[in-house]
């Protein structure tokens, strides 16, 4: 029912090494427009590195990586442009903390797309009325609590109206509480038809929203498959029903 | 003879106060001038291919393996032997000063860099900013504002540095005082007074600091 159209991400045995270190082992995937796929895994296995390549954040050296169109790996590969195509959140939110929430927004829109004040401020208010933090435009990251910060981290990446959006842990630096808040933004995001891969360990939101689980161990991709099979019993893999048993019984 | 005399330092005053305003400018050009120039080098070293980065390196290195007087000096004497003709003895001592600063504020603005998380990079990375764009306003901004402290306390060693320029004649504060000192040979007075003035707007400076500092915490 996916496969008619091409990928908007396509991995071909890509392999990372720091040094003499292999961080990601001939890992090859596809990933097709709107699509939402969970990657989970021990960590250091090898999931925010892999979701980092898809921007060209981090380098590998074998291999190749296609992201709406874009040969990543190349030297000629207009990284810039591919960036503004996909957001991305990060485990620690990483706002800029001298600006307040509404300058957050607008940086990069007024930046790199060029887009008036006038435009941008409009546009980032409107997203933050949509993560429902309407009224914490003229706050600073400090006076925002880690759930609201990470809001409007995501407001932040959807500014730029990106096709693809990353999201490296987004709740695994959360307070208990403050999960759902952001989950439930992830949530509104995939109705939407936005592609979205999410290195998470929240197995109730892969089960609820995910097309697709990638499950990795030691830099190997171990399991791509329907989300529904892979937290099917009989056929998931041995390794993953190991992982998945530690992490649902914690 | 050898009481106190303060009527000498009040008939100098005006001569005095040329010297101040030459102090003053030698230290605020210093700063303004050799800042952006560190904020460069540091940018440079930290984001450029090689062979940027060692050059820069070398540089940085070079001004703080010699003393500040060694670079006042090859300045005075050669930068004239270079460009064949007399300079004027501020200017060759101005220059001097400001790219030995820009070599002192490069490592203490490369410092400020570091310690902004390496996530803030990453993040204007990801949103499409380019490395210039995203040095420019995020990682700047945050390291410049940490920095201010210790920017202010090197002005303060460099406005006492200043007076170095004395070896080659230009009249600074210090100069000023001791042509005085010496044409009325009041000696202990205009030391006195000049070691006063330093000392003043000195502590008046690391007050500035203090506060600064109590208020990051």
């Amino acid at each position: 029912m996916i496969a008619k159209t091409e990928p908007i991400i396509e991995f071909d045995n890509v392999c990372k090494f720091y040094g003499s270190t292999q961080v990601l082992r001939d890992c090859s995937t596809k990933i097709y427009p709107g699509q939402v796929v969970v990657v989970c895994g021990p960590s250091g296995s090898g999931k925010s590195t892999l979701i980092k390549c898809i921007n060209g954040l981090e380098p590998y050296q074998r291999g190749k990586l296609r992201a709406d169109g874009i040969e990543v790996g190349a030297k000629s590969a207009n990284l810039i442009a591919l960036r503004t195509r996909i957001g991305m959140v990060f485990q620690g939110f990483e706002l800029y903390p001298h600006m307040s929430a509404l300058e957050n927004i607008t940086l990069a829109p007024r930046k790199v797309l060029n887009l008036p004040k006038h435009a941008a401020e409009q546009r980032a208010a409107e997203l933050l009325e949509r993560v429902g933090l309407g009224d914490h435009m003229t706050k600073y990251p400090a006076q925002l609590s880690g759930g609201q910060q990470q809001r409007v981290a995501i407001a932040r990446a959807l500014a730029m109206e990106p096709k693809i959006m990353l999201f490296d842990e987004p709740t695994s630096a959360l307070d208990p509480e403050m999960v759902r808040e952001v989950l439930d933004v992830m949530v509104s995001l995939s109705r939407d038809g936005i592609t979205m891969v999410v290195v998470t360990h929240e197995m109730g939101f892969a089960r609820r929203v995910a097309d697709r689980v990638i499950f990795m161990d030691d830099g190997t991709i171990m399991e791509d498959c329907p989300t529904e099979v892979f937290f099917d019993d009989d056929k998931c893999g041995d390794r993953a029903k190991i992982f998945l048993s530690k992490i649902l019984h914690n | 003879m050898l009481g106190f005399d303060l009527e000498v330092i009040v008939a100098s005053l005006p001569f005095l106060m040329e010297g101040m305003k030459v102090t003053i400018l030698l230290t605020v050009l210093g700063v303004m001038v050799g800042l952006p120039l560190g904020v460069l080098l540091a940018v440079a070293r930290m984001t450029l291919p090689a062979p940027v980065p060692q050059i820069v390196f070398s540089y940085v290195n070079l001004c703080r393996s010699v003393p500040l007087l060694l670079v006042v000096f090859w300045f005075y004497f050669m930068v004239p032997m270079l460009i064949g003709r007399p300079v004027g003895g501020y200017y060759s001592v101005q220059i001097a000063i400001i790219l030995f600063e820009a070599a002192i504020f490069s490592e203490i603005v490369r410092a400020g860099i570091q310690s902004v998380g390496k996530g803030q990079l990453q993040a204007a990375h990801a949103s499409g900013l380019s490395t210039w764009q995203a040095y420019r306003h995020v990682i700047l901004p945050q390291s410049l504002r940490r920095m201010v402290p210790i920017l202010i306390t090197q002005t303060i060693i460099l406005f006492q540095d200043t007076s170095l320029v004395y070896v080659v004649g230009v009249r600074d504060f210090l100069t000023t005082a001791t042509i005085v000192a010496e044409r009325e040979s009041r000696v202990v007075e205009l030391y006195v007074f000049v070691a006063v003035v330093y000392f003043l707007i000195c502590v008046a400076g690391s007050r500035v600091v203090e506060r600064l500092g109590n208020k990051a915490s």
